[in-house]
C-alpha cells in the first residue's frame, strides 16, 4: 500500500549556523532522535566566518516535517539560523576513499580505464594496496564501489555531504545584525511568513 | 564558549579576589533572588559554604528530596512570576531534578538550577557521584552549560537568568565543577545579560499580520478566543482583558491559562479540552474564527486533530515561532510577545458584543449544569464528591486562594471548579502531568506569594509520591493548607479502566497510611472527615488554622470526571456521562 506521506518524501539539506558550543551537536541530534528519525548524513565544519560553525544535515522527509524540524533547531539558544533546501537548490558533494590491492590494479589495464571514467585519482600507492579518492554525488561514489568490487575492494569509506546554497549571500551581513542589541527586520526576517502568501488569502 | 557584552570599565577597576562560590552568591543577589530551594552534597559544598555568609539575604529552604526542591522552585516561579532557583549536588542530586526539569520545560517555567559536579580533572572517570548531567538534562532544559573555571561563572550565571526568563521561559541548568566553586579569581563585578547574538527571545511583530488578524476578527460572526499560560507569562492580563472586552468575543482557557481572566468574568465561558466544559468544546467546531493566544494546541485540548475546528480560520498569537502550525494549521500567524501584539490588535478590532453567540455558550452551560455540575457540586445525599469540596472551598476563600493541584481526577475537578479571582492562582502540572507535584509546588508557591492563602489539592496517590516534603514544612514553618481528596484509588486510571477496559481494575487499588497520623508525626495539625455535615466546618478549621494543616476528605470511591472527550474523538463528541 502506498502511503501519501512516503510519496512526498525527498532529500532535504538542512544548513545550520551555530556558535561553537559543547553539547550543541547532542541537542541538535536529539531533535531528530526524539522523533525516531534517521539522519542520512551530518557534517560539521567551520563556516565563512571565524568562530561560527556550520552543520550540513541530510534527511529524507516531507517538507512539512522538515519545516517543523528546522524551527525546532533554530529555537536552540546557540543556533543563529537554520535553513532547508532541496537537492536542486544546493551544490553538493560527497567524498569517498577506496582501498584496492595494488597487484590487481597493476595487472589489469581495464581497472585503470574504469578509474579514469569515474573520475577517481590515486592518493596513496603502496606495494600492497592503493587508495583511490573520488568526489561527487551519491550515485557516482556508489557506482565506483560496484566497479571495484570484482577487483578485491578491501575498504571503502564515504564522507558526509557538504552543500553550498545556490542563492545564499553568505552569513556575514546577518551576523552583524545579530550582534546588534535590537536586530532589524533583516535579521529577524522570516522566510516562513514570506512564503505564506499562497496559503493565506483574505 | 560564552559571548557577551564587554564589562563596563568602572567595574573592571573595582576587582577583588573571591571564590567561584561567592561569585554565585553575588550574582544571585544582583538577580534579585530572595529564595533558594536546595539540598547540599559533596560536590556542591563550596557553594553551600559561600551561602553560609549570605544566609540572611538569600533564604535557603532545605527540602527533603531534590525533586521536591525543583517542584517548589516551580511553584515559586508560577506564583511570583520570578525565576525559581534550585541547588543540588552532583550525580543523584542532579538526576533527581530531571522530572522537575521536564515539567518546567513543557510548562515554560523559568528556573535556574545549579548543580555541583566532580572536579574538572575527574570528569569522565566515573568518579564518585559523577553523572553526565549536561547530556542527561539537554532535552529537558532550554539551555545548559558546564562551568569548569571560576572566572566563567559571572557570565554563565548572567546568561542563565536571561535565557530562563526571556522569550518563552524555561528551565536552565548550570553544572559547576567543584574546582570552579573553590577557585579564587579576580571578580570584576556582575553584569546582567541583555543580549546573546544567537538568541532572539521575541520574534519581530509583523504589522500586516496584525491587520489581517483584525480584519478576520471584524468580519467574524462567531469568533472564539482560546487562551493559555502565555497571557500570564507575558504579564499581559490587562491587555488581554481589554482585547476581550472591546471585541466582545467569548473566551475559554486551557488549564495552564486558568485565572488570567477571572472565573466570573461574563465572557469567560470555561475550560477547554478532555475534561473541559461542554460549550467551549462543542462550539470549537462551530466558530468561524478561532483566536488562540499563548497556547500550544496540546492533544488534551484538541482531541482528534483532523476533526478539530476544520471550519474555522485560525489566528495564532505566540512568542515561540515553532508553535505556529505545529499542530493546527494557522490562517494568520501573529508572532510576538502578546503584551505587544494584543494592544495592537485591540486598537484595530471593532467594538462588538456577540450576544447571540455568547448565549449559545450559556445554553450549553445550562445543560451541563443540569446534567452533571449540579450533582457534582451540590449533592444532597450519597458519598462526598470532589466537586463539592472544591465548591465549599470557593465559598470560604471567595476565590482569593492559590489552588495548587496534583495530577488526576482531583486535578481536573480542581481546575474545572476552582474560583479564581486573580492571575497566577492556579498552579498545576499541565503538560507533563507529574504526580507528586502539588505538595512541594505549594510550598514554593507560598514563598512566592507569602500574603496569599495556598491550598494544595492532592489525591491519595500523588500525595504518597512526595509526602517527604512534610519535613520541609515542619522545618521551615511555611503555611500550606493540604487538602487530600481520598477516593482510595488511582482514580483517573481507574476511570479509564472502567470506561474503556471493561472495569478490569489493574493495580489502581491503592492503600494509604493514616495521613493525619503521618502529619502529626511531622508536627502538622490534621483532620479526617467523611460526612457532608463536617465538610464546611473542617474546611473553615483548615483555613483559619495558624500554620499548615492537613485535611483528608474521604470522597466517593468510584466517581468519574465528566464531561469527557474520549481519546481519539473530536472535541464535539464530548460525553456528558
Amino acid at each position: 500500500m502506498s502511503n501519501p506521506q512516503q510519496i512526498d518524501r525527498q532529500e532535504y539539506n538542512i544548513t545550520v549556523y551555530t556558535e561553537n558550543h559543547v553539547g550543541l551537536l547532542n541537542r541538535i541530534a536529539t531533535i531528530f532522535s526524539r522523533r525516531k528519525m534517521n539522519i542520512e548524513s551530518l557534517n560539521t565544519s567551520p563556516s565563512e566566518i571565524e568562530g561560527i560553525h556550520r552543520f550540513n544535515i541530510v534527511i529524507n522527509e516531507t517538507e512539512e516535517v522538515v519545516g517543523k524540524l528546522v524551527k525546532q533547531i533554530e529555537k536552540q539558544v546557540e543556533v543563529l539560523k537554520a535553513y532547508y533546501h532541496t537537492n536542486q537548490d544546493v551544490i553538493w558533494q560527497e567524498m569517498a576513499l577506496y582501498k584496492v590491492p595494488t597487484d590487481v590494479i597493476a595487472e589489469k589495464a581495464l581497472v585503470e580505464r574504469l578509474l579514469r571514467e569515474n573520475g577517481a585519482r590515486a592518493v596513496v600507492i603502496r606495494k600492497d594496496y592503493t587508495v583511490f579518492e573520488t568526489t561527487g554525488h551519491r550515485e557516482e561514489t556508489d557506482n565506483l564501489i560496484k566497479v571495484l568490487q570484482p577487483y578485491g575492494l578491501i575498504e571503502f569509506v564515504r564522507s558526509a555531504r557538504i552543500a553550498i546554497i545556490k542563492d545564499s549571500e553568505g552569513f556575514n551581513r546577518k551576523l552583524r545584525e545579530f550582534e546588534r542589541a535590537e536586530p532589524g527586520e533583516g535579521a529577524v526576517e522570516n522566510e516562513f511568513l514570506n512564503s505564506r502568501d499562497n496559503v493565506f488569502t483574505m | 564558549m560564552l559571548t557577551q557584552e564587554k564589562q563596563a570599565p568602572e567595574l573592571l577597576e573595582a576587582t577583588k579576589t573571591i571564590t567561584g562560590g561567592e561569585a554565585i552568591m553575588l550574582g544571585l543577589l544582583q538577580e534579585q533572588v530572595d529564595t533558594i530551594f536546595g539540598y547540599p552534597g559533596g560536590a556542591i559544598m563550596p557553594i553551600y559554604d559561600a551561602l553560609y555568609d549570605y544566609r540572611e539575604q538569600l533564604h535557603h529552604v532545605l527540602v527533603r528530596h531534590e525533586q521536591g526542591g525543583i517542584h517548589a522552585a516551580q511553584g515559586y516561579a508560577r506564583s511570583s512570576g520570578k525565576v525559581g532557583v534550585v541547588f543540588a549536588t552532583s550525580g543523584p542530586g542532579a538526576t533527581n531534578l530531571i522530572t522537575g526539569l521536564a515539567d518546567a520545560m513543557i510548562d515554560s517555567t523559568p528556573l535556574v538550577c545549579i548543580t555541583g559536579q566532580v572536579y574538572a580533572h575527574l570528569l569522565g572517570t566515573d568518579a564518585f557521584q559523577e553523572a553526565d548531567v549536561i547530556s542527561i538534562s539537554a532535552p529537558v532544559t532550554k539551555w545548559n552549560y558546564q562551568v569548569t573555571e571560576a572566572e566563567e561563572l559571572p557570565e554563565a550565571l548572567a546568561k542563565a537568568f536571561y535565557i530562563a526568563k526571556s522569550g518563552r521561559p524555561g528551565p536552565v541548568l548550570l553544572d559547576i565543577t567543584k574546582n570552579a566553586q573553590l577557585q579564587k579569581f579576580d571578580f570584576a563585578g556582575y553584569t546582567p545579560c541583555r543580549h546573546i547574538r544567537s538568541y532572539r527571545p521575541k520574534p519581530l511583530v509583523r504589522k500586516e499580520y496584525i491587520r489581517a488578524a483584525a480584519e478576520l476578527i471584524n468580519n467574524a460572526r462567531k469568533p472564539f478566543v482560546l487562551w493559555g499560560q502565555g497571557v500570564m507569562l507575558g504579564a499581559a492580563e490587562q491587555e488581554f482583558k481589554a482585547f476581550i472586552e472591546k471585541s466582545g468575543i467569548p473566551a475559554a482557557w486551557t488549564i495552564m491559562g486558568a485565572g488570567a481572566l477571572p472565573t466570573d468574568h461574563p465572557q469567560n465561558v470555561g475550560m477547554l479540552g478532555m475534561h473541559g466544559n461542554y460549550g467551549p468544546n462543542v462550539l470549537t467546531n462551530e466558530c468561524d474564527v478561532l483566536i488562540a493566544i499563548g497556547m500550544r494546541f496540546d492533544d488534551r485540548v484538541t482531541g482528534r486533530l483532523d476533526k478539530y475546528a476544520r471550519q474555522a480560520k485560525v489566528i495564532h498569537l505566540d512568542i515561540d515561532p515553532s508553535e505556529i502550525d505545529k499542530n493546527v494549521q494557522t490562517t494568520v500567524p501573529v508572532w510576538g510577545d502578546c503584551k505587544e501584539t494584543l494592544p495592537m490588535l485591540t486598537q484595530l478590532v471593532e467594538e462588538k458584543s456577540h450576544t447571540a453567540w455568547l448565549q449559545k455558550f450559556h445554553t450549553y452551560r445550562d445543560t451541563e449544569v443540569a446534567e452533571l455540575i449540579r450533582d457534582e457540586l451540590f449533592p444532597t445525599s450519597g458519598e462526598l464528591t470532589m466537586g463539592e469540596v472544591v465548591q465549599q472551598l470557593n465559598d470560604l476563600t471567595n476565590g482569593e486562594a492559590i489552588v495548587v493541584s496534583d495530577v488526576g481526577q482531583h486535578q481536573m475537578v480542581a481546575c474545572r471548579y476552582a474560583k479564581l479571582n486573580q492571575t497566577r492562582s492556579n498552579i498545576t502540572s499541565g503538560g507533563l502531568g507529574t504526580m507528586g507535584f502539588a505538595l512541594p509546588a505549594a510550598i514554593g508557591a507560598k514563598y512566592g506569594a507569602p500574603d496569599r492563602t495556598v491550598v494544595a489539592v492532592i489525591g491519595d496517590g500523588g500525595f504518597q509520591m512526595t509526602l517527604q516534603e512534610l519535613g520541609t514544612i515542619m522545618q521551615s514553618g511555611v503555611d500550606v493548607k493540604i487538602l487530600i481528596l481520598n477516593n482510595q484509588f488511582l482514580g483517573m486510571v481507574r476511570q479509564w479502566q472502567e470506561l474503556f477496559n471493561e472495569r478490569r481494575y489493574s493495580f489502581v487499588d491503592i492503600t494509604s497510611p493514616d495521613f493525619v497520623k503521618v502529619a502529626d508525626g511531622y508536627g502538622i495539625a490534621g483532620k479526617r472527615i467523611s460526612e457532608r455535615e463536617e465538610l464546611k466546618g473542617a474546611l473553615q478549621q483548615m483555613l483559619s488554622h495558624q500554620g499548615s494543616f492537613l485535611l483528608e476528605v474521604m470522597v466517593a470511591k468510584e466517581n468519574n470526571v465528566f464531561p469527557m472527550v474520549p481519546q481519539g474523538c473530536s472535541v464535539s463528541e464530548i460525553r456528558l456521562k
